[in-house]
């Protein structure tokens, strides 16, 4: 009986709190960096598109929802010739982010892309494509010093910059 | 019938239905607060005009009578719960002449009509010829049996004191000390009972969602489950203002309010109770529920009953 009246009352002091609702379209929630939201291709600090169309985030999406097309450029770089994502299908894992060995794409903390037509959730390169380097400042994938190969030690490639001593301390 | 009575009659109605139509928002709105959270506040201010948008929603959903139910007591069923309920309203006085039926026995007329309401959670669940709403159906019939012996038998104390049934004559009686506190044991019962009584949580057991999908309602829809669903506040509604009139002194009150507000504070008040109890008690097992009612209540509202007798005999003598 008394705890009845205890569970009773301890319920009744819940009237006073401050409530753990966001009221939200308009109160915005505080999203972490990481979160999987809205898939984006980015570009590399030349502003040249990092994706190689190398298809390994198509081939990783769980839900099959990545298209592409793989073209060659006049200088012999490949780039994509369309790229679709379907985001009626995305399920927002990040595989593809995993995936992608160019840092071009990235899931980044925005999920406001409802749409009153599905067909409007099909979203094509210029619509996937941003201007900036997303989550990965200063990475250019042609630049960075590969492995050795015959004929070519690391870092002496065309492009290539020297390659980082991990074993020094300095910055 | 003058047209005074027509008046009130009409008056009554409108304002115990729009209560319950009040009602399913406040309650939601103030379970939420409980629950640290808003609650429906987006359809008018403070959200208030949810229940318009429910009342419609509710008319524009597919009216399914179920091709296996006994379908003309399955369309009856929702309007007993209503009815029954409305008509204990009108033995109800909410203030000095506002009264539908000014019944001698306006007591005995209260029960018998909530007797009545079990006929519609009954056949609603027999109608549907489904076994959840059967089990709920059963499940309500015994619960209401049980509980009804007791809410009487509490009651009775009442009637000893106040020397009457009717429910003007029992306010007045209260004149000097209300009824609470010589009779705290019966209202402590007749809360109880009362709860059951409008099959609200933790006494919710014939349409217990987590265990028989939603009772003898399951197969209700559109305003037939609306029915159902006015008829629940409504009976949270009348057992709120029936305690106010047995223990609380009705309408009784300091006089710089009128009587009527006095009786919608309080009436009030034991709505926001039952809406905390929904908020924070569980569902007791059925055969807790049983027990509970047959071994403890039972004798507890028989020896109230005894002891008011005696004390009463005594103190005339």
């Amino acid at each position: 009986m008394f705890s009845i009246l205890r569970s009773m009352f301890l319920v009744f002091i819940h009237l006073f709190r401050k409530k753990v609702t966001l009221q939200y379209p308009e109160e915005k929630p505080v999203l972490p960096a990481r979160w999987r939201g809205r898939i984006i291709l980015t570009r590399d600090p030349d502003g040249g598109e990092r994706c190689v169309a190398c298809y390994l985030c198509a081939a990783a999406c769980p839900v099959d929802c990545i298209a592409l097309q793989a073209a060659e450029s006049a200088d012999g770089r490949r780039y994509p010739e369309f790229f679709r994502i379907n985001f009626s299908r995305c399920i927002f894992c990040g595989y593809c982010e995993e995936a992608c060995p160019t840092y071009a794409i990235q899931l980044i903390p925005d999920f406001e892309m409802s749409e009153y037509d599905r067909r409007n959730l099909v979203y094509e390169k210029e619509h996937l494509l941003v201007d900036g380097e997303g989550k990965y400042k200063g990475f250019n994938f042609y630049k960075v010093a590969g492995l050795a190969i015959t004929g070519k030690g690391k870092g002496e490639g065309e492009n290539e910059e020297p390659p980082v001593d991990v074993k020094s301390l300095l910055p | 019938m003058t047209v005074m009575g027509l008046v009130v009659i009409a008056g009554v109605l409108a304002a115990v239905i729009s209560c319950a139509a009040f009602l399913v928002w406040f309650e939601r709105r103030l379970l939420a607060f409980f629950q640290e959270r808003y609650g429906p506040n987006r359809v008018g201010p403070f959200g208030v005009f949810q229940v318009v948008a429910d009342i419609i929603k509710l008319f524009f959903k597919e009216d399914w009578v179920p091709p296996f139910s006994d379908r003309a007591v399955f369309v009856i069923a929702p309007v007993f719960v209503v009815a029954s309920v409305l008509m204990s309203f009108a033995v109800i006085s909410f203030a000095p002449g506002i009264c539908a039926a000014d019944l001698d026995v306006g007591l005995l007329f209260f029960l018998a009509m909530s007797s009545l309401g079990v006929y519609s959670i009954v056949l609603g669940g027999w109608a549907s010829n489904n076994k959840y709403s059967l089990l709920g159906a059963l499940r309500g019939a015994a619960q209401m049996i049980t509980y009804e012996v007791f809410m009487g038998i509490s009651l009775m104390g009442v009637v000893i004191m106040a020397d009457s049934f009717n429910l003007k004559k029992i306010v007045e009686a209260q004149e000097h000390l209300w009824f609470c506190v010589p009779q705290f044991l019966g209202f402590a019962i007749f809360f109880i009972a009362g709860v059951a009584e409008a099959r609200r949580i933790p006494f919710d057991l014939p349409e217990a969602e987590s265990e028989l999908v939603a009772g003898y309602h399951s197969e209700f829809s559109s305003m037939k489950f609306g029915m159902f669903f006015l008829g629940e506040y409504l009976g949270v509604t009348l057992i709120s203002s029936l305690i106010v009139v047995f223990f609380f002194g009705g309408w009784l009150g300091p006089a710089f309010l009128p009587p009527i507000a006095w009786f919608l504070i309080k009436t009030f008040f034991f709505i926001i109770v039952f809406i905390l109890m929904r908020g924070s008690l569980p569902r007791p097992r059925y055969d807790q529920l049983m027990g509970y009612g047959w071994k403890v209540l039972l004798p507890l509202a028989l020896l109230n009953l005894f002891v008011t007798g005696a004390v009463v005999l005594v103190w005339q003598n």
